[in-house]
């Protein structure tokens, strides 16, 4: 099995032999030990699991480590050093979270967005986060949080 | 459902304390003693008396831990008891730590997080344990200074000395305070409701920043050495068994460690039995799912491999034109419904929903030498240690079960099913074990909520009275997932909104079927309520419009006159949500008044462009009166176009933690519109039909209102729960929008599939 050399949070990391298939939510969960990033349904349709690839959101739950090379990847743990990006701060302020299992996804697919998006419109925030499920219905405070962030120039 | 006879603080002795597994500390150390009855009737909740101690502790440095032992999946309830112990312990909420109790039904008593009910049993106790504490500090404080007690007050984790200005921090006290007697509950002052620091107030949660900085840790998320992942194959048709299999290629996936044959129970099996299959372990959870694909097993399907829901629906809507069990009755329902001038006759259908929590069922174990400790998700971590001593044969006390976050629960995760999975799976493999669901898993073989047929029939006479209201529900009872003689709905079970009618109408007859459980039936956030009073709440607006009336006028005029009504109306199965009747009547007047508050801040009846419009529903639930307005915009074939906006007015007595409080009816709103609008589980020759959130469609943010209100009453009643109340008025109210929007009457749901 193959070994890859992969870039995440900054951090060079060797993960030796894996399958090539194996996606990087498995890779970060039970390999690096690195919890954050969750599994919701394994096959992109509900957010839980969303991380950057070079600044994309992208699904790590369908997205197999043979396909990273040299792209970097940032999870959750990554976002802010110390936790202050405008969007975390923004999540604290709103008290956004009620089981809080799908918000890291949900920030992590808010904070790429707002990269390319740093002023969206009320529509385009809801386009934008439709991917990412929450089932305690969070929806209103994150579409809130995400404005309040935008507002005070939310890019990472 | 409990219900509290009387609660006794209890010092609790070093010795004990550590026993519990809570972190060695010296100081003042409380306890709180609850004696509960127990009135839930399903199978499970039948055991006797319990006897919780929930603990507090202050240390020398004045560090305060307080042990909150009711589960956190998402309403905020491990953060809004111990603020309770804090206010009235005059604490400095930055010395608190909140530590999670293990399941110790001895220790903590019952630990069961359902039905709504922590805030409303463990409230008052929470207060006696903090005031308790606080006046024991404050005696302490009385003998070092030599002054009387009534000279010292406890103020931000200090005892001052009001006269002087002299003060101890709490850590300074604790050692005394240690050595007094505890008062007696008759002595316990509590605080005047004017002086609260936290309670009625906002209170955000615990685990807040480690939530957006993805340290919390939910069940999944357990690591320890050598821990390996499970995953099972199933049987597409719950109850089914493994015939033969074939484990070679599965084997061969780099990874793979083990397959074996996890035993089927057959059908039913209760709660807590896993279902059975075959179980692959693997080194980490690629390589069990590859594995998993790789099977190929030979099943025999058992009792339910004939399962068709919708021939089965279409059944339970055949048994609603014969005569049926009478569950409740008032007057002459016969009688009335001939002599009405106009009978109004509407069946009302509902699908299986499935919880779908975005953790989905999963556990770490480790089972060694004749002891087990689990890390779940669970709700009730007493089933837990149960099931898994049964399953594994070992004694009780030999079961460690530490309570993870629950990534989401919903009511599926009281069940202890996936837990004893993972705990079996460890001691037949004999390594710590991550059992995983799938989502795939979670979906084809949860514990569904029930598909349900309401039929009900209304009289009204000449003068435009309603005088006939007859209800027929029928529906698979959740004791049919535990015995196969559960075949008609319990008392409970319908009084979840059916028998528990409060409208004053003279004659009522409440009629129920068999329908004996094809599948796993489980409670489902708000549970029965959620078939009961779409159809009430759909029926009341179709009876406004047969009455001319506005439906808000239409509910006001029903309800008669502001009374507690008489018990004896409900007949002898009401079942009042696991108390005693007296201590929470069902209060008109409260309904009354979250119906004309919503009516008053949602403008009821305000001009609004065509297809657009407004709809009402107002149902109790769990003791909490809720009222409802939605407001849709829908086509002119009743499609859903968005939702402008939702309404809630709500008395739940005293709101504790505020914030909390709101965002429960805000996600209610959403939850409710997931099955309102998109989800349904069918079946088909036994099987589900839906596997993934593709199929098994539930609400995103484009489906959310654009702005839910959240109304509270102001009341110093006793609190009630609120996780379940805010989702049965959000469908019927919705359908009720779309009708008036578009003269569409929706009477199935879910709506849009």
């Amino acid at each position: 099995m193959p070994t890859y050399q992969i870039t995440i949070n900054g951090k060079k990391q060797t993960i030796d032999s894996v399958d090539a298939d194996m996606p990087i939510l498995w890779v970060l969960r039970d390999m690096l030990q690195m919890t954050g990033t969750k599994f919701g349904c394994g096959k992109a349709l509900c957010g839980a699991c969303t991380v950057h690839l070079n600044g994309t959101a992208i699904r790590s739950c369908s997205t197999p480590i043979s396909a990273v090379g040299d792209q970097k990847i940032k999870t959750i743990e990554g976002l802010s050093e110390n936790g202050d990006h405008p969007l975390q701060q923004a999540w604290v302020q709103e008290n956004v979270p009620q089981c809080g299992y799908c918000q890291s996804g949900q920030i992590m697919n808010a904070a790429a967005f707002l990269d390319s998006n740093p002023s969206p419109s009320d529509e385009e925030i809801r386009d934008a986060m439709n991917g990412n499920i929450c089932r305690c219905g969070t929806y209103n405070r994150i579409h809130k949080a995400i404005k309040v962030a935008a507002e005070k120039g939310g890019k990472s | 459902m409990k219900d509290i006879k009387s609660s006794t603080i209890v010092k609790v002795d070093r010795r004990t304390f550590l026993k519990t597994g809570v972190m060695g500390s010296t100081g003042l150390i409380l306890g709180t003693q609850i004696a509960c009855s127990t009135l839930f009737q399903e199978e499970p909740r039948a055991k006797a008396t319990f006897s919780p101690n929930v603990f507090l502790t202050i240390n020398e440095k004045g560090e305060i831990t307080i042990v909150t032992h009711r589960s956190e999946m998402g309403t905020g309830i491990r953060t809004s008891l111990p603020a309770v112990v804090a206010d009235e312990l005059e604490a400095d909420w930055n010395m608190v730590t909140i530590q999670q109790a293990i399941g110790d039904e001895e220790t903590y008593g019952d630990q069961n997080t359902d039905g709504s009910y922590s805030i409303r049993m463990f409230y008052m106790p929470m207060r006696r344990v903090g005031a308790a504490a606080k006046m024991m500090l404050e005696q302490a404080a009385a003998a070092k200074w030599k002054v009387n007690v009534s000279e010292c007050r406890a103020k931000n984790n200090n005892v001052v000395h009001e006269p002087s200005g002299k003060k101890f921090d709490f850590g300074e006290l604790a050692g005394d305070a240690s050595k007094l007697t505890v008062p007696e509950e008759k002595d316990i002052k509590l605080k005047d409701s004017k002086n609260f620091s936290k309670i009625g107030k906002s209170t955000p949660i615990t685990d807040l920043k480690d939530i957006v900085t993805g340290k919390a840790n939910f069940g999944l998320d357990t690591i320890l050495p050598e821990l390996k992942v499970a995953v099972i194959r199933r049987c597409p048709v719950a109850g089914g068994k493994v015939v033969s299999h074939n484990a070679e290629a599965a084997l061969k996936v780099s990874g793979v460690q083990k397959v074996f044959v996890l035993e089927s129970p057959g059908f039913p099996a209760g709660f807590n039995a896993p279902l059975g299959g075959v179980v692959v372990v693997a080194d980490n959870t690629w390589a069990a799912i590859k594995g998993r694909d790789a099977l190929d097993v030979e099943w025999d399907n058992g009792a339910n491999g004939d399962y068709n829901s919708e021939e089965y629906l279409t059944d339970l809507v055949a048994k609603t034109k014969t005569s049926n069990t009478i569950r409740r009755e008032n007057g002459d329902i016969k009688k009335a419904l001939k002599g009405a001038g106009k009978i109004l006759d509407s069946t009302y259908v509902l699908q299986h929903l499935s919880h779908t929590p975005m953790e989905p069922p999963c556990g770490v174990a480790y089972a060694q030498e004749g002891k087990c400790e689990l890390w779940v998700p669970t709700q009730n971590p007493k089933w837990v240690q149960e099931g898994v001593a049964a399953a594994l044969e070992i004694k009780k006390e030999n079961v460690t079960v530490n309570v993870t976050l629950l990534g989401g629960g919903f009511g599926r995760k009281s069940k202890a099913d996936f837990s004893v999975e993972t705990a079996k799976i460890s001691k037949e493999f004999g390594s710590p074990v991550k059992l995983l669901w799938t989502r795939e898993d979670d979906i084809q073989h949860d514990l569904y909520h029930s598909c349900a047929v309401q039929r009900i029939k209304v009289g009204i006479d000449k003068a435009n009275n309603v005088v006939a209201w007859n209800q027929k529900s029928v529906f698979p009872s959740i004791g049919g997932t535990a015995t196969n003689q559960a075949i008609q709905p319990s008392g409970q079970e319908l009084s979840l909104g059916a028998i528990d009618f409060p409208y004053n109408v003279e004659n009522v007859c409440v009629e129920s079927a068999d329908a004996p459980a094809k599948t796993r039936i489980g409670w489902l956030r708000s549970v029965c309520n959620i078939q009961h009073a779409f159809a009430i709440g759909s029926m009341l607006d179709e009876i406004a419009r047969a009455r001319n009336m506005d439906p808000i006028e239409n509910a006001l005029d029903l309800l008669g006159e502001d009374r507690q009504i008489d018990k004896a109306v409900f007949g002898k199965e009401l079942v009042n949500y696991g108390t005693e009747y007296e201590d929470y009547p069902w209060n008109t007047g409260r309904f009354r008044g979250v119906i004309n508050e919503v009516a008053k801040k949602s403008n009821w009846g305000k001009e609004l462009p065509k297809g657009r419009a407004q709809g009402f529903c107002a149902h109790r639930s769990f003791l909490t009166y809720v009222a409802c307005v939605v407001e849709v915009e829908a086509d002119e074939n009743g499609n859903v176009l968005s939702i402008p906006e939702i309404h809630y007015a709500v008395d739940c007595g005293l709101a504790v933690n505020r914030d909390r409080v709101i965002a429960q009816f805000e996600g209610g709103a959403v939850f409710a519109l997931s099955g309102a609008l998109k989800g349904a589980i069918t079946f088909k020759d036994g099987r589900v039909e839906q596997s993934n959130f593709h199929d098994y469609s539930v609400a995103r943010m484009t489906d959310a209102p654009k702005n839910i209100f959240v109304h509270l009453i102001d009341s110093d009643e006793k609190p009630t729960g609120v996780g379940e109340p805010p989702v049965p008025p959000v469908a019927p109210a919705l359908a009720n929008a779309i009708y008036a929007a578009s003269g569409k009457r929706f009477k199935n749901l879910p709506m849009m599939a």
